[in-house]
């Protein structure tokens, strides 16, 4: 489990360099170089990867294979389905609690909106609960919303929806405070300054962090404060199958799945948030994730069965520093905060050979090409190409103590394994992340169906083709709020018709149409990781 | 790469299954079969649903883990942990003061703690609880705070605890009560906030709104990087 004697030997390459590595900068990459590498090494970029869609409202859109398998996929209940006797009723339905659901259902209850949150595992088993590094505020003297604005939508390669990109900019500074009276606690100095450090693609240093475990910090403080307001209602174990919708085609509730009974049953309400998050369970590419277990693109599937709009569908985003070894941790984050403290990534002979910070699709390219292309890359024992990340630099760069204090998590995580990531370098490669494109939304998180609106990683148009650091932390805080409030004036000004699945009718119809007969059924709720024999 | 390590035997609810001794706890469960709903989470270690108790043979010592992060070994018995109701307070983070009296008022049973170390060693994230919890008593809400702030909130301890106290409950009440009141302010902040609720920076947004992706770029290009 710990390192072989051929890895030991290995490392003994990366620690001769590291002397004269210290003061190297290695260069940054122009607007020009950076497309041109993505175009040949980023996984987007594999055309055997993709397909068009050939059912629905985006038919002729590009995307991953696997997700166009499961948007495609057959619906769990019938047409007939009985809605009469709804076994829920409430203003707003929120599906999914990770932090962009709970943040939706404190504002949606702080906005006078009944609420039911129902989530597939328990409270709070999300990406949220995931994300170490950082969340990103303009917030320091030197900075503005406006430069923030500059490196969100540069990182997303000039596609962001501008008025998504406003909103998260503007409401940073505000949701941090809004996170510190709830009781979260930031990095900071003895003086009260926020410790921020850089991420990839940003220009100034205004990643905020609570050591390495932001996501877990947000996420444990929301879910306590939701479960501090006993009127709202939250349902674990329970996933959604499918959206309902009035003659009228508004949104009137959901079909939800008890997950360990199979119980089916309507939940009636005038509002539904989805906040369902991403699908990286769903390898694309057949790459390994660092999401969690239920990441399976439920909202995805239930958004566009119903006639919602999905934007950015053929971007994912591949982080460049998954684990590569131990085998047990293969695929699991290692987060872009090492980095930001100084940890370089190194090839087998010692060398940088890319800017550390590069945004992250331009970074995890670099590190494909070393490896596939320039075969500069260490490949362990189960066959795995990984580089080196020169983690022991950063006690030298900041002094000792310094990794054991910021990165705890990280350090815990390979000690575990033993492997001590304060003296020894550790081995990365691209691990499928997030899913930058979703269900396509306006500002204020509503769709093109009423009565429906997004939060979260779900969303499409925030990040445009690649997200910044640190930017879906502050995604999820920003627009959760955003669709809570929202939702819950919907909820004040509509109630909708006679519920009906006449959508899943004419869906499946389109599947006999385009001769898609496979049984798969959709969502999917939970990978299968079961022996196949 | 599973097919490759050699078969170890382990029980799962008593029924032998020979698994590649590579596999985590929660691995070995799927490759035995085992579509998991319960005990499985992140899978990264972070959000403690999986967090299991396990025995191996002629040991009779109860061992702690997390089931995504710890290793299959020979002649180990697993079993899914059930659900975990332990106490939790309802409060309202706005009306309490930052003193020992509120501990001790929202979580009376703090006092009871034994200090007898069992949650110390439940604990898969290694943590001092038993030394937390002694801060609780004493009304250290800032040692309390820092000591727990890598709890994963698995329940273990509580699990564990023979004076029935909910660890790592008292333990986030304290890092709220330490992040919303005793943590130091930031002033940079605040100026910000100013900043946004006079509008300050909405014609510069604005302006960037309207720029085309040329226009864009080439201020993007004009970026200084802080060093």
């Amino acid at each position: 489990m710990t390192y072989t004697p051929e890895m030991h030997e290995m490392i003994k390459v990366v620690e001769a360099t590291r002397a004269r590595r210290i003061n190297e900068r290695y260069p940054s990459m122009s607007l020009e170089e950076r497309q041109k590498l993505l175009q040949v090494f980023h996984p987007d970029y594999i055309k055997a990867g993709m397909r068009e869609l050939v059912v629905g409202a985006g038919k002729g859109q590009r995307t991953p294979l696997e997700l166009a398998d499961v948007l495609e996929g057959r619906p769990h209940i019938s047409p007939d389905f009985d809605l009469g006797q709804p076994e829920i009723e409430t203003d707003v339905l929120i599906i999914g609690g990770g932090g962009a659901g709970a943040s939706a259902a404190l504002l949606a209850n702080e906005n006078g909106a009944q609420i039911t949150l129902v989530t597939k595992l328990r409270f709070g088993d999300a990406n949220t609960m995931m994300a170490q590094g950082g969340i990103q505020a303009a917030d320091r003297e030197n900075d503005s919303p406006a430069i923030h604005y500059l490196d969100v939508i540069g990182g997303g390669h000039f596609t962001n929806y501008p008025d998504l990109v406003e909103a998260l900019v503007l409401d940073a500074p505000m949701v941090i405070q809004w996170l510190e009276k709830l009781g979260m606690m930031f990095d900071k100095l003895p003086d009260g300054t926020m410790m921020e450090e850089h991420g990839g693609g940003t220009s100034r240093k205004r990643m905020h962090s609570a050591r390495d475990y932001t996501g877990a910090e947000i996420m444990r403080t929301l879910r306590d404060e939701v479960r501090n307001r006993p009127e709202i209602e939250v349902i674990e174990f329970c996933a959604a199958v499918e959206l309902a919708l009035d003659k009228d085609g508004k949104v009137a509730g959901a079909v939800l799945k008890n997950l360990e009974t199979e119980h089916l049953f309507y939940a009636r309400a005038k509002a539904v948030i989805l906040s369902t998050g991403g699908s990286g369970r769903l390898h694309y590419q057949g790459f390994p994730t660092t999401n969690h277990y239920g990441a399976t693109g439920d909202g995805l599937v239930l958004a566009y069965r119903a006639g919602a709009t999905l934007s950015f569908l053929d971007t994912m985003q591949y982080h460049p520093t998954g684990a590569a070894f131990p085998e047990q941790l293969l695929g699991q984050l290692v987060t872009e905060k090492v980095r930001s403290l100084g940890a370089q990534p190194v090839n087998i002979h010692g060398d940088q050979f890319v800017y550390p910070l590069e945004p992250r699709d331009v970074e995890a390219a670099a590190f494909i090409r070393e490896c596939k292309d320039y075969n500069n890359g260490v490949i362990t024992a189960s066959g795995q190409p990984a580089v080196w990340l020169d983690t022991p630099l950063i006690d030298i760069i900041h002094g000792p103590g310094t990794i054991e204090k910021g990165l705890p998590a990280m350090v815990r995580q390979y000690k575990r394994f033993n492997i001590d990531m304060t003296k020894l370098p550790i081995l990365v490669y691209p691990t499928l992340h997030y899913q930058n494109g979703g269900v396509k939304m306006d500002a204020h998180c509503r769709t093109n169906i009423p009565g429906l609106f997004i939060a979260g990683e779900v969303g499409g148009g925030i990040h445009g083709r690649n997200r910044l650091m640190g930017n879906s932390l502050l995604d999820v805080t920003v627009f959760g709020r955003r669709a809570g409030v929202s939702a819950a004036e919907y909820s004040h000004g509509n109630q909708p018709g006679v519920p009906d699945l006449a959508h899943v009718d004419m869906w499946n119809k389109m599947l006999d149409e385009a001769g898609i007969n496979g049984a798969l059924k959709s969502p999917i709720l939970l990978p299968k990781y079961t022996r196949q024999v | 790469m599973a097919e490759l390590s050699e078969l170890v035997p382990v029980y799962i609810m008593g029924k032998r299954y020979d698994v590649p001794s590579s596999l985590t706890i929660m691995k070995a469960m799927e490759w035995a079969g085992y579509t998991l709903i319960r005990g499985v989470g992140c899978r990264g270690g972070f959000c403690g649903a999986c967090a299991t108790v396990y025995r191996v043979k002629d040991d009779p010592k109860l061992y702690f883990g997390l089931a995504c992060q710890t290793v299959v070994q020979s002649e180990m018995y697993l079993g899914q942990i059930p659900f975990f109701p332990a106490e939790r307070a309802t409060y309202d983070i706005n009306a309490l003061k930052p003193v020992a009296a509120t501990l001790f008022q929202v979580y009376p049973e703090t006092l009871r703690c034994l200090g007898c170390g069992t949650c110390t060693k439940a604990c898969p994230q290694e943590l001092d609880v038993k030394g937390y919890m002694a801060a609780a008593m004493r009304g250290d809400i800032a040692a309390v705070a820092n000591m727990s702030f890598d709890c994963i909130m698995c329940g273990l301890c509580a699990a564990r605890c023979p004076a029935e106290e909910p660890q790592y409950n008292i333990a986030i009440l304290s890092r709220r009560l330490y992040g919303r009141y005793l943590s130091p302010h930031s002033t940079h902040l605040e100026k910000r906030l100013e900043e946004l609720s006079n509008h300050q920076y909405d014609d510069e947004i604005k302006n960037l709104k309207a720029l085309d992706v040329d226009g864009l770029k080439s201020l993007y290009k004009e970026r200084t990087i802080e060093a």
